[in-house]
Protein backbone atom coordinates (compact mmCIF):
# COMPACT_ATOMS: atom_id res chain seq x y z
CA UNK A 1 0.00 0.00 0.00
CA UNK A 2 1.47 3.31 -1.03
CA UNK A 3 0.66 6.97 -0.65
CA UNK A 4 1.69 9.91 -2.80
CA UNK A 5 2.99 13.03 -1.10
CA UNK A 6 3.11 16.11 -3.32
CA UNK A 7 4.71 19.38 -2.35
CA UNK A 8 4.28 22.54 -4.39
CA UNK A 9 5.39 26.05 -3.48
CA UNK A 10 8.29 28.45 -3.14
CA UNK A 11 11.67 26.76 -2.88
CA UNK A 12 13.60 26.94 0.38
CA UNK A 13 16.32 25.03 2.20
CA UNK A 14 15.42 21.65 3.68
CA UNK A 15 11.95 20.92 2.29
CA UNK A 16 12.85 17.39 1.24
CA UNK A 17 14.56 16.75 4.58
CA UNK A 18 11.55 17.89 6.59
CA UNK A 19 9.04 15.89 4.56
CA UNK A 20 11.10 12.72 4.60
CA UNK A 21 11.79 13.27 8.30
CA UNK A 22 8.07 13.07 9.01
CA UNK A 23 7.81 9.92 6.89
CA UNK A 24 10.56 8.31 8.94
CA UNK A 25 8.86 9.35 12.17
CA UNK A 26 5.72 7.43 11.13
CA UNK A 27 7.71 4.49 9.74
CA UNK A 28 6.55 5.21 6.20
CA UNK A 29 9.27 4.09 3.80
CA UNK A 30 10.12 6.49 0.95
CA UNK A 31 10.36 4.44 -2.26
CA UNK A 32 10.65 7.10 -4.94
CA UNK A 33 11.16 10.85 -5.22
CA UNK A 34 10.74 13.11 -8.26
CA UNK A 35 11.51 16.74 -7.76
CA UNK A 36 12.10 19.84 -9.84
CA UNK A 37 12.67 23.52 -9.24
CA UNK A 38 11.39 25.76 -12.02
CA UNK A 39 11.88 29.50 -11.62
CA UNK A 40 11.83 29.28 -7.85
CA UNK A 41 8.77 26.99 -7.79
CA UNK A 42 9.46 23.76 -5.99
CA UNK A 43 7.48 20.70 -7.08
CA UNK A 44 8.03 17.29 -5.57
CA UNK A 45 6.26 13.98 -5.72
CA UNK A 46 7.20 11.31 -3.23
CA UNK A 47 5.98 7.73 -3.15
CA UNK A 48 5.88 6.23 0.32
CA UNK A 49 5.11 2.72 1.45
CA UNK A 50 2.48 2.98 4.19
CA UNK A 51 1.88 -0.70 4.86
CA UNK A 52 4.11 -0.81 7.95
CA UNK A 53 3.18 2.58 9.33
CA UNK A 54 3.35 3.10 13.07
CA UNK A 55 0.04 5.00 13.25
CA UNK A 56 -3.12 5.84 11.39
CA UNK A 57 -2.86 7.21 7.83
CA UNK A 58 -4.83 10.30 8.75
CA UNK A 59 -2.25 11.24 11.41
CA UNK A 60 0.47 11.34 8.73
CA UNK A 61 -1.78 13.28 6.41
CA UNK A 62 -2.66 15.85 9.11
CA UNK A 63 0.98 16.23 10.05
CA UNK A 64 1.97 16.88 6.42
CA UNK A 65 -0.79 19.46 6.01
CA UNK A 66 0.40 21.21 9.16
CA UNK A 67 3.97 21.25 7.85
CA UNK A 68 2.71 22.74 4.60
CA UNK A 69 0.96 25.53 6.47
CA UNK A 70 4.07 26.17 8.54
CA UNK A 71 6.33 26.44 5.48
CA UNK A 72 3.81 28.19 3.24
CA UNK A 73 3.69 25.23 0.86
CA UNK A 74 0.85 23.15 -0.46
CA UNK A 75 1.38 19.56 0.70
CA UNK A 76 -1.07 16.79 -0.19
CA UNK A 77 -0.91 13.24 1.10
CA UNK A 78 -3.20 10.91 -0.79
CA UNK A 79 -3.55 7.17 -1.24
CA UNK A 80 -2.10 6.12 -4.62
CA UNK A 81 -5.32 4.32 -5.60
CA UNK A 82 -7.01 7.60 -6.48
CA UNK A 83 -4.37 8.35 -9.12
CA UNK A 84 -4.27 4.78 -10.41
CA UNK A 85 -8.02 4.58 -10.80
CA UNK A 86 -8.27 7.95 -12.49
CA UNK A 87 -5.38 7.61 -14.92
CA UNK A 88 -5.00 3.86 -15.55
CA UNK A 89 -7.51 1.56 -17.17
CA UNK B 1 3.94 3.77 -12.70
CA UNK B 2 2.52 7.11 -11.65
CA UNK B 3 3.73 10.15 -13.45
CA UNK B 4 3.91 13.60 -11.99
CA UNK B 5 1.57 15.17 -14.56
CA UNK B 6 -1.23 12.76 -13.76
CA UNK B 7 -0.80 13.36 -10.06
CA UNK B 8 -0.81 17.12 -10.49
CA UNK B 9 -3.85 16.94 -12.77
CA UNK B 10 -5.83 15.11 -10.09
CA UNK B 11 -4.76 17.55 -7.41
CA UNK B 12 -5.64 20.51 -9.64
CA UNK B 13 -9.10 19.07 -10.30
CA UNK B 14 -9.77 18.81 -6.58
CA UNK B 15 -8.10 22.04 -5.46
CA UNK B 16 -8.97 24.48 -8.23
CA UNK B 17 -11.85 23.00 -10.17
CA UNK B 18 -14.19 21.96 -7.35
CA UNK B 19 -14.03 18.23 -8.09
CA UNK B 20 -15.75 16.37 -5.33
CA UNK B 21 -17.92 13.40 -4.49
CA UNK B 22 -21.27 15.05 -3.99
CA UNK B 23 -22.75 12.27 -1.93
CA UNK B 24 -22.43 8.80 -0.55
CA UNK B 25 -26.01 7.66 -0.11
CA UNK B 26 -26.92 4.53 1.80
CA UNK B 27 -30.16 2.99 0.57
CA UNK B 28 -32.01 1.16 3.34
CA UNK B 29 -35.12 -0.94 2.84
CA UNK B 30 -37.78 -0.43 5.50
CA UNK B 31 -40.07 -3.18 4.21
CA UNK B 32 -39.32 -5.31 7.25
CA UNK B 33 -40.38 -2.44 9.55
CA UNK B 34 -44.03 -2.48 8.47
CA UNK B 35 -46.44 -2.75 11.35
CA UNK B 36 -50.16 -2.16 11.92
CA UNK B 37 -49.16 0.00 14.85
CA UNK B 38 -47.44 3.24 13.86
CA UNK B 39 -45.38 3.52 17.05
CA UNK B 40 -44.01 -0.01 16.63
CA UNK B 41 -43.18 0.74 13.00
CA UNK B 42 -41.39 3.97 13.96
CA UNK B 43 -39.31 2.20 16.60
CA UNK B 44 -38.31 -0.44 14.07
CA UNK B 45 -37.47 2.24 11.49
CA UNK B 46 -35.32 4.20 13.91
CA UNK B 47 -33.50 1.08 15.06
CA UNK B 48 -32.85 -0.19 11.55
CA UNK B 49 -31.58 3.11 10.15
CA UNK B 50 -29.35 3.92 13.09
CA UNK B 51 -27.90 0.40 13.07
CA UNK B 52 -27.25 0.20 9.33
CA UNK B 53 -25.93 3.75 9.01
CA UNK B 54 -24.11 3.84 12.32
CA UNK B 55 -20.70 4.20 10.66
CA UNK B 56 -21.73 5.93 7.42
CA UNK B 57 -20.50 9.41 8.32
CA UNK B 58 -17.33 8.10 9.97
CA UNK B 59 -16.57 5.97 6.93
CA UNK B 60 -17.12 8.94 4.59
CA UNK B 61 -14.75 11.08 6.61
CA UNK B 62 -12.11 8.35 6.63
CA UNK B 63 -12.25 8.02 2.84
CA UNK B 64 -12.03 11.80 2.47
CA UNK B 65 -8.84 11.78 4.49
CA UNK B 66 -7.26 8.80 2.81
CA UNK B 67 -7.84 9.88 -0.78
CA UNK B 68 -7.82 13.62 -0.22
CA UNK B 69 -11.13 14.00 -2.03
CA UNK B 70 -13.97 15.97 -0.42
CA UNK B 71 -17.23 14.08 0.12
CA UNK B 72 -19.76 16.86 0.53
CA UNK B 73 -22.79 14.97 1.81
CA UNK B 74 -23.51 11.68 3.51
CA UNK B 75 -27.13 10.73 3.02
CA UNK B 76 -29.66 7.98 3.47
CA UNK B 77 -32.53 6.95 1.22
CA UNK B 78 -35.35 4.75 2.46
CA UNK B 79 -38.30 2.80 1.08
CA UNK B 80 -41.15 5.18 0.13
CA UNK B 81 -42.79 5.82 3.49
CA UNK B 82 -46.32 5.52 2.03
CA UNK B 83 -45.64 1.79 1.61
CA UNK B 84 -44.78 1.53 5.30
CA UNK B 85 -47.36 3.91 6.75
CA UNK B 86 -50.22 2.33 4.78
CA UNK B 87 -50.38 -0.58 7.25
CA UNK B 88 -51.15 1.69 10.20
CA UNK B 89 -54.58 2.97 9.27
CA UNK B 90 -55.62 6.29 10.76
CA UNK B 91 -52.14 7.13 12.08
CA UNK B 92 -50.57 10.48 11.25
CA UNK B 93 -47.80 9.97 8.66
CA UNK B 94 -45.90 12.96 10.10
CA UNK B 95 -44.91 10.62 12.93
CA UNK B 96 -42.75 8.76 10.40
CA UNK B 97 -41.16 12.00 9.22
CA UNK B 98 -40.24 12.90 12.79
CA UNK B 99 -38.77 9.43 13.27
CA UNK B 100 -36.63 9.85 10.15
CA UNK B 101 -35.45 13.24 11.46
CA UNK B 102 -34.49 11.68 14.78
CA UNK B 103 -32.57 8.96 12.91
CA UNK B 104 -30.83 11.61 10.74
CA UNK B 105 -29.74 13.49 13.88
CA UNK B 106 -28.40 10.31 15.50
CA UNK B 107 -26.44 9.23 12.41
CA UNK B 108 -25.25 12.75 11.63
CA UNK B 109 -26.24 12.50 7.97
CA UNK B 110 -27.12 15.57 5.89
CA UNK B 111 -30.41 14.26 4.52
CA UNK B 112 -32.80 11.34 4.56
CA UNK B 113 -34.88 10.96 1.41
CA UNK B 114 -37.93 8.78 1.01
CA UNK B 115 -40.94 10.57 2.45
CA UNK B 116 -42.41 9.43 -0.81
CA UNK B 117 -45.24 7.79 -2.66
CA UNK B 118 -45.39 6.19 -6.11
CA UNK B 119 -48.77 7.06 -7.59
CA UNK B 120 -48.21 7.03 -11.35
CA UNK B 121 -51.26 4.87 -11.97
CA UNK B 122 -53.37 5.69 -8.95
CA UNK B 123 -53.43 6.08 -5.18
CA UNK B 124 -53.14 2.97 -3.04
CA UNK B 125 -53.81 2.82 0.68
CA UNK B 126 -51.72 5.36 2.54
CA UNK B 127 -50.68 7.40 -0.51
CA UNK B 128 -53.21 10.20 -0.14
CA UNK B 129 -52.66 10.51 3.60
CA UNK B 130 -48.92 10.78 3.04
CA UNK B 131 -49.20 13.34 0.23
CA UNK B 132 -51.60 15.48 2.25
CA UNK B 133 -49.18 15.43 5.20
CA UNK B 134 -46.20 16.65 3.14
CA UNK B 135 -46.50 20.39 3.95
CA UNK B 136 -46.52 19.71 7.68
CA UNK B 137 -43.84 16.99 7.47
CA UNK B 138 -41.44 19.28 5.58
CA UNK B 139 -42.17 22.12 7.94
CA UNK B 140 -41.53 20.27 11.21
CA UNK B 141 -38.39 18.48 9.97
CA UNK B 142 -35.13 19.89 8.71
CA UNK B 143 -33.30 17.13 6.88
CA UNK B 144 -36.10 15.06 5.40
CA UNK B 145 -36.82 15.10 1.67
CA UNK B 146 -39.99 14.09 -0.08
CA UNK B 147 -40.73 12.91 -3.60
CA UNK B 148 -43.85 11.81 -5.44
CA UNK B 149 -43.82 9.91 -8.73
CA UNK B 150 -46.88 11.01 -10.72
CA UNK B 151 -46.17 9.47 -14.10
CA UNK B 152 -44.23 6.91 -16.08
CA UNK B 153 -43.75 5.89 -19.71
CA UNK B 154 -45.51 2.62 -18.89
CA UNK B 155 -48.43 3.92 -16.84
CA UNK B 156 -49.09 7.39 -18.22
CA UNK B 157 -49.65 10.42 -16.02
CA UNK B 158 -51.93 10.43 -12.99
CA UNK B 159 -53.49 13.87 -13.46
CA UNK B 160 -55.37 13.67 -10.16
CA UNK B 161 -51.99 13.44 -8.45
CA UNK B 162 -50.64 16.27 -10.63
CA UNK B 163 -53.55 18.50 -9.59
CA UNK B 164 -53.03 17.58 -5.94
CA UNK B 165 -49.28 18.28 -6.05
CA UNK B 166 -49.94 21.84 -7.23
CA UNK B 167 -51.84 22.42 -4.01
CA UNK B 168 -49.28 20.62 -1.86
CA UNK B 169 -46.36 22.63 -3.25
CA UNK B 170 -48.21 25.90 -2.65
CA UNK B 171 -49.13 24.87 0.90
CA UNK B 172 -45.56 23.73 1.63
CA UNK B 173 -44.33 27.19 0.65
CA UNK B 174 -46.99 28.92 2.73
CA UNK B 175 -46.26 27.02 5.93
CA UNK B 176 -42.53 27.69 5.58
CA UNK B 177 -42.90 31.30 4.36
CA UNK B 178 -40.94 32.53 7.38
CA UNK B 179 -38.01 30.25 6.45
CA UNK B 180 -37.36 31.22 2.80
CA UNK B 181 -40.23 28.93 1.73
CA UNK B 182 -37.82 26.02 2.26
CA UNK B 183 -40.57 23.36 2.23
CA UNK B 184 -40.91 22.92 -1.54
CA UNK B 185 -37.10 22.97 -1.97
CA UNK B 186 -37.20 19.55 -0.30
CA UNK B 187 -40.00 18.22 -2.50
CA UNK B 188 -39.69 16.71 -5.97
CA UNK B 189 -42.46 15.61 -8.32
CA UNK B 190 -41.19 12.93 -10.71
CA UNK B 191 -42.08 11.17 -13.89
CA UNK B 192 -40.12 7.91 -14.34
CA UNK B 193 -38.41 8.26 -10.95
CA UNK B 194 -35.24 6.14 -10.66
CA UNK B 195 -35.21 3.80 -7.66
CA UNK B 196 -31.51 4.08 -6.90
CA UNK B 197 -30.94 7.82 -7.16
CA UNK B 198 -28.43 9.10 -4.57
CA UNK B 199 -29.22 12.80 -5.15
CA UNK B 200 -31.64 14.85 -3.07
CA UNK B 201 -34.35 15.87 -2.86
CA UNK B 202 -35.54 12.98 -5.02
CA UNK B 203 -33.72 10.03 -3.44
CA UNK B 204 -35.72 7.05 -2.26
CA UNK B 205 -34.91 3.36 -1.98
CA UNK B 206 -37.10 1.54 -4.48
CA UNK B 207 -38.92 -1.66 -3.53
CA UNK B 208 -36.83 -3.67 -6.02
CA UNK B 209 -33.53 -2.68 -4.41
CA UNK B 210 -31.56 -4.88 -1.98
CA UNK B 211 -31.94 -4.57 1.79
CA UNK B 212 -29.07 -2.11 2.03
CA UNK B 213 -26.66 -0.67 -0.52
CA UNK B 214 -24.27 2.18 -1.20
CA UNK B 215 -24.83 4.57 -4.11
CA UNK B 216 -22.45 7.34 -5.03
CA UNK B 217 -23.11 10.63 -6.80
CA UNK B 218 -20.15 12.40 -8.36
CA UNK B 219 -19.90 16.02 -9.37
CA UNK B 220 -17.43 18.15 -11.29
CA UNK B 221 -18.82 20.77 -13.71
CA UNK B 222 -15.71 22.88 -13.06
CA UNK B 223 -13.42 20.11 -14.29
CA UNK B 224 -15.36 19.74 -17.53
CA UNK B 225 -15.41 23.50 -18.09
CA UNK B 226 -11.68 23.88 -17.66
CA UNK B 227 -10.99 20.87 -19.91
CA UNK B 228 -13.01 22.56 -22.66
CA UNK B 229 -11.28 25.87 -22.00
CA UNK B 230 -7.99 24.34 -23.12
CA UNK B 231 -9.38 23.68 -26.62
CA UNK B 232 -10.88 26.95 -27.86
CA UNK B 233 -10.73 25.91 -31.52
CA UNK B 234 -11.77 22.26 -31.30
CA UNK B 235 -14.79 21.25 -33.36
CA UNK B 236 -17.75 19.62 -31.62
CA UNK B 237 -16.65 16.03 -32.36
CA UNK B 238 -13.36 16.73 -30.65
CA UNK B 239 -15.12 18.54 -27.84
CA UNK B 240 -17.40 15.55 -27.23
CA UNK B 241 -14.29 13.39 -26.95
CA UNK B 242 -12.69 15.76 -24.46
CA UNK B 243 -15.84 15.74 -22.32
CA UNK B 244 -15.97 11.93 -22.47
CA UNK B 245 -12.39 11.60 -21.27
CA UNK B 246 -13.00 14.03 -18.43
CA UNK B 247 -16.24 12.31 -17.40
CA UNK B 248 -14.35 9.01 -17.40
CA UNK B 249 -11.80 10.34 -14.91
CA UNK B 250 -14.44 11.86 -12.64
CA UNK B 251 -16.48 8.69 -12.62
CA UNK B 252 -13.49 6.47 -11.88
CA UNK B 253 -13.13 8.39 -8.69
CA UNK B 254 -16.77 7.84 -7.81
CA UNK B 255 -16.32 4.15 -8.51
CA UNK B 256 -13.26 3.99 -6.26
CA UNK B 257 -14.99 5.79 -3.39
CA UNK B 258 -18.13 3.67 -3.73
CA UNK B 259 -16.18 0.42 -3.79
CA UNK B 260 -14.14 1.49 -0.79
CA UNK B 261 -17.21 2.61 1.20
CA UNK B 262 -19.00 -0.62 0.37
CA UNK B 263 -16.01 -2.66 1.56
CA UNK B 264 -15.62 -0.65 4.78
CA UNK B 265 -19.31 -0.80 5.66
CA UNK B 266 -19.85 -4.38 4.53
CA UNK B 267 -22.75 -3.28 2.33
CA UNK B 268 -23.11 -4.07 -1.41
CA UNK B 269 -22.16 -1.34 -3.87
CA UNK B 270 -25.16 -0.24 -5.92
CA UNK B 271 -24.45 2.35 -8.58
CA UNK B 272 -22.49 5.45 -9.50
CA UNK B 273 -24.66 8.33 -10.59
CA UNK B 274 -22.62 10.21 -13.19
CA UNK B 275 -24.27 13.55 -12.78
CA UNK B 276 -22.67 16.92 -13.27
CA UNK B 277 -24.14 18.58 -10.21
CA UNK B 278 -23.43 22.30 -9.89
CA UNK B 279 -23.12 24.30 -6.68
CA UNK B 280 -23.35 28.07 -6.22
CA UNK B 281 -19.54 28.16 -5.73
CA UNK B 282 -17.45 29.98 -8.30
CA UNK B 283 -16.29 27.58 -11.02
CA UNK B 284 -18.85 24.89 -10.28
CA UNK B 285 -21.51 25.77 -12.84
CA UNK B 286 -23.09 23.76 -15.66
CA UNK B 287 -24.18 27.00 -17.35
CA UNK B 288 -20.53 28.03 -17.56
CA UNK B 289 -19.70 24.80 -19.42
CA UNK B 290 -22.30 25.68 -22.05
CA UNK B 291 -20.89 29.19 -22.25
CA UNK B 292 -17.36 27.82 -22.59
CA UNK B 293 -18.63 25.79 -25.54
CA UNK B 294 -19.41 29.05 -27.31
CA UNK B 295 -22.69 30.52 -26.09
CA UNK B 296 -22.63 34.11 -24.93
CA UNK B 297 -25.13 33.33 -22.18
CA UNK B 298 -26.80 30.12 -21.13
CA UNK B 299 -30.39 30.20 -22.36
CA UNK B 300 -29.71 31.71 -25.76
CA UNK B 301 -30.47 29.81 -28.98
CA UNK B 302 -28.21 26.78 -29.21
CA UNK B 303 -28.37 26.03 -25.49
CA UNK B 304 -30.49 22.91 -25.94
CA UNK B 305 -28.10 21.49 -28.56
CA UNK B 306 -25.03 22.22 -26.43
CA UNK B 307 -26.65 20.65 -23.39
CA UNK B 308 -27.72 17.57 -25.36
CA UNK B 309 -24.14 17.00 -26.45
CA UNK B 310 -22.76 17.58 -22.97
CA UNK B 311 -25.26 15.21 -21.38
CA UNK B 312 -24.58 12.45 -23.88
CA UNK B 313 -20.80 12.77 -23.68
CA UNK B 314 -20.89 12.67 -19.88
CA UNK B 315 -22.82 9.40 -20.01
CA UNK B 316 -20.60 7.82 -22.65
CA UNK B 317 -17.45 8.69 -20.74
CA UNK B 318 -18.85 7.58 -17.41
CA UNK B 319 -20.34 4.27 -18.47
CA UNK B 320 -17.03 2.56 -19.05
CA UNK B 321 -15.57 3.94 -15.84
CA UNK B 322 -18.12 2.32 -13.59
CA UNK B 323 -19.31 -1.23 -13.03
CA UNK B 324 -22.93 -0.11 -12.62
CA UNK B 325 -24.35 3.21 -13.65
CA UNK B 326 -27.71 4.34 -12.38
CA UNK B 327 -29.69 7.10 -10.74
CA UNK B 328 -30.19 10.17 -12.86
CA UNK B 329 -26.82 10.30 -14.62
CA UNK B 330 -26.46 13.41 -16.77
CA UNK B 331 -26.20 17.15 -16.34
CA UNK B 332 -28.29 18.86 -13.68
CA UNK B 333 -29.69 22.32 -14.30
CA UNK B 334 -30.94 23.56 -10.93
CA UNK B 335 -31.30 27.32 -11.35
CA UNK B 336 -30.70 28.54 -7.79
CA UNK B 337 -27.69 26.25 -7.30
CA UNK B 338 -25.78 27.36 -10.39
CA UNK B 339 -24.08 30.77 -10.54
CA UNK B 340 -24.22 30.84 -14.36
CA UNK B 341 -27.93 29.97 -14.45
CA UNK B 342 -28.71 32.70 -11.90
CA UNK B 343 -26.86 35.29 -14.02
CA UNK B 344 -28.67 34.09 -17.14
CA UNK B 345 -32.05 34.53 -15.45
CA UNK B 346 -31.11 37.93 -14.08
CA UNK B 347 -30.01 39.24 -17.45
CA UNK B 348 -33.25 38.04 -19.00
CA UNK B 349 -31.83 35.31 -21.25
CA UNK B 350 -33.00 32.19 -19.44
CA UNK B 351 -36.73 31.61 -19.10
CA UNK B 352 -38.86 28.74 -17.80
CA UNK B 353 -39.86 27.87 -21.36
CA UNK B 354 -36.22 27.53 -22.40
CA UNK B 355 -35.48 25.49 -19.29
CA UNK B 356 -38.35 23.21 -20.19
CA UNK B 357 -36.82 22.58 -23.61
CA UNK B 358 -33.47 21.90 -21.95
CA UNK B 359 -35.03 19.29 -19.68
CA UNK B 360 -35.94 17.23 -22.74
CA UNK B 361 -32.26 16.54 -23.37
CA UNK B 362 -30.65 16.45 -19.94
CA UNK B 363 -31.23 14.49 -16.76
CA UNK B 364 -33.92 15.58 -14.34
CA UNK B 365 -36.04 18.63 -15.08
CA UNK B 366 -37.22 22.00 -13.83
CA UNK B 367 -35.11 22.12 -10.72
CA UNK B 368 -34.89 24.76 -7.98
CA UNK B 369 -36.95 27.31 -9.86
CA UNK B 370 -38.40 30.15 -7.85
CA UNK B 371 -41.75 31.53 -9.05
CA UNK B 372 -43.94 34.39 -7.81
CA UNK B 373 -45.78 33.67 -4.56
CA UNK B 374 -49.18 34.43 -6.06
CA UNK B 375 -48.87 31.66 -8.70
CA UNK B 376 -52.06 29.61 -8.86
CA UNK B 377 -52.10 25.98 -7.78
CA UNK B 378 -53.34 24.99 -11.22
CA UNK B 379 -50.40 26.71 -12.92
CA UNK B 380 -47.97 24.76 -10.71
CA UNK B 381 -49.83 21.57 -11.63
CA UNK B 382 -49.69 22.46 -15.32
CA UNK B 383 -45.92 23.02 -15.12
CA UNK B 384 -45.65 19.57 -13.53
CA UNK B 385 -47.88 18.09 -16.26
CA UNK B 386 -45.71 19.58 -19.02
CA UNK B 387 -42.56 18.14 -17.48
CA UNK B 388 -44.14 14.75 -16.85
CA UNK B 389 -45.28 14.65 -20.48
CA UNK B 390 -41.70 15.25 -21.67
CA UNK B 391 -40.48 12.43 -19.44
CA UNK B 392 -43.27 10.04 -20.38
CA UNK B 393 -42.91 10.48 -24.12
CA UNK B 394 -39.11 10.47 -24.16
CA UNK B 395 -38.68 7.51 -21.78
CA UNK B 396 -36.60 9.58 -19.40
CA UNK B 397 -36.74 10.88 -15.87
CA UNK B 398 -38.13 14.36 -15.47
CA UNK B 399 -38.88 16.19 -12.27
CA UNK B 400 -40.19 19.45 -10.96
CA UNK B 401 -38.85 21.19 -7.88
CA UNK B 402 -40.44 24.59 -7.92
CA UNK B 403 -40.62 27.10 -5.08
CA UNK B 404 -43.43 29.66 -4.88
CA UNK B 405 -41.77 32.62 -3.09
CA UNK B 406 -44.60 33.76 -0.83
CA UNK B 407 -44.90 37.55 -0.81
CA UNK B 408 -42.40 38.00 -3.63
CA UNK B 409 -42.78 38.85 -7.28
CA UNK B 410 -40.66 38.80 -10.42
CA UNK B 411 -37.35 40.62 -10.08
CA UNK B 412 -36.82 39.75 -6.42
CA UNK B 413 -34.49 37.02 -5.17
CA UNK B 414 -35.11 34.27 -2.65
CA UNK B 415 -31.94 33.53 -0.68
CA UNK B 416 -31.59 29.95 0.59
CA UNK B 417 -27.88 29.90 1.37
CA UNK B 418 -25.63 26.84 1.38
CA UNK B 419 -25.84 24.31 -1.44
CA UNK B 420 -29.32 25.52 -2.41
CA UNK B 421 -27.99 28.97 -3.35
CA UNK B 422 -30.31 31.83 -4.24
CA UNK B 423 -33.12 31.91 -6.75
CA UNK B 424 -34.32 34.90 -8.78
CA UNK B 425 -38.12 34.87 -9.02
CA UNK B 426 -38.94 33.85 -12.61
CA UNK B 427 -41.97 34.88 -14.58
CA UNK B 428 -44.72 32.40 -15.42
CA UNK B 429 -47.55 32.76 -17.92
CA UNK B 430 -50.63 34.16 -16.22
CA UNK B 431 -53.21 32.64 -18.58
CA UNK B 432 -55.38 30.02 -16.89
CA UNK B 433 -54.95 26.28 -17.28
CA UNK B 434 -57.41 25.52 -14.48
CA UNK B 435 -60.03 23.78 -16.59
CA UNK B 436 -57.49 21.38 -18.11
CA UNK B 437 -55.95 20.51 -14.74
CA UNK B 438 -59.30 20.14 -12.95
CA UNK B 439 -60.53 17.56 -15.44
CA UNK B 440 -58.46 14.99 -13.55
CA UNK B 441 -58.15 11.38 -14.74
CA UNK B 442 -55.12 9.89 -16.43
CA UNK B 443 -53.17 10.76 -19.54
CA UNK B 444 -52.71 7.35 -21.21
CA UNK B 445 -49.22 5.97 -21.76
CA UNK B 446 -47.81 6.66 -25.23
CA UNK B 447 -47.98 4.11 -28.05
CA UNK B 448 -44.28 3.28 -27.85
CA UNK B 449 -44.68 2.07 -24.25
CA UNK B 450 -46.41 -1.03 -25.57
CA UNK B 451 -43.29 -3.07 -26.19
CA UNK B 452 -44.07 -6.54 -24.90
Amino acid sequence: MRAVVTVIGKDSVGILAKVSGICAEYNANVTDVTQSVLQDVFAMMMLVDISAMSSDFSALSDRMTALGEELGLSIHTMHEDIFNSMHRI
Amino acid sequence: MLNVYDVLETIRMIQNECLDIRTITMGISLLDCISGDADTACTKIYDKITKKAENLVKCGEKIEKEYGIPIINKRISVTPIAMISAAAKGADPVKYALTLQKAADTCGVNFIGGYSALVQKGFSAGDLELINSIPEALSVTKNICSSINVGSSKAGINMDAVALMGKIIKQSAQVTADRQCIGPAKLVVFCNAPEDNPFMAGAFHGPGEPDCEINVGVSGPGVVRSAIEKYPDADLSELANIIKKTAFKITRMGQLVGAKASEMLGVPFGIVDLSLAPTPAVGDSVAHILEEMGLETCGTHGTTAALAMLNDAVKKGGVMASSHVGGLSGAFIPVSEDAGMIDAVNNGTLSITKLEAMTAVCSVGLDMIVVPGDISEETISAIIADEAAIGMVNNKTTAVRIIPAIGMSEGQTLEFGGLLGSGPVMSVCDKSCAKFINRGGRIPAPMHSIKN
